[in-house]
């Protein structure tokens, strides 16, 4: 009689635990708290301004869901301190937004995942021609 | 046969130990990191929702 209470209670845990693991599994996450979008916002005016140096392969998209400067002779001189600056801020405000979306779904742990799932979507999303890192570093062009 | 307060006592440290092994790992939600980057990505790349990127010719 007691082992079957105890079977019962053990499998109660069980099922809410696993219920519990699988709404958040399919729940969206948030990401619409006012720093994420103030991120979001100033990453897609850095897109436009990056735009041409993704479609001419100086900057390329890297595994670690950053931004870089593959091929400085791409960039025109006068212009390379700008678009490093466009570089490194875009690679900050990523680096942010990973960490934001972690804490704003209350698991800060979860930021490497976040960062990596973002690195793969980032590259999958991009348009022909663009350049990326693979797994080993190299850079590849997007076909 | 009663069962002795040791037993519960046991009972419950073991559920709350399970209950806590369910909590500390639930698995990161891939899927739903999946979209919410889709989402994001799409509007910073200023691709309408819905739209395919892969289908669509060069972007001039």
């Amino acid at each position: 009689m007691k082992k079957n209470w105890l079977v019962l209670a053990l499998f109660a845990v069980l099922v809410v635990g696993s219920g519990t693991a699988l709404a958040q599994a399919q729940a969206n996450l948030r990401i619409d708290t006012p720093a994420a979008t103030a991120l979001r916002n100033s990453l897609r005016e850095l897109h436009q301004q990056l735009l041409p140096y993704y479609e001419n392969g100086a900057v390329g998209m890297t595994r670690e869901g950053t931004v870089a400067l593959r091929d400085p002779s791409k960039v025109p001189l006068a212009q390379r301190a700008q678009v490093n600056g466009w570089i490194a801020a875009s690679t900050r405000d990523r680096g942010e937004l990973y960490r934001e979306i972690a804490r704003a779904n209350g698991h800060p742990e979860w930021e490497n995942e976040i960062r990596s799932t973002f690195a793969q979507r980032w590259i999958e999303r991009s348009k022909a021609g663009w350049y990326y890192q693979d797994q080993n570093g190299n850079w590849v062009q997007k076909k | 046969m009663k069962s002795s307060p040791r037993s519960w006592i046991g009972a419950c440290a073991v559920s709350v130990a399970l209950a806590s092994c369910v909590t500390i790992n639930i698995y990161f939600p891939a899927a739903a990191a999946e979209r919410a980057a889709d989402r994001i990505i799409d509007e910073i790349y200023g691709v309408k929702p819905g739209a395919k990127p892969s289908t669509e010719k060069s972007s001039q």
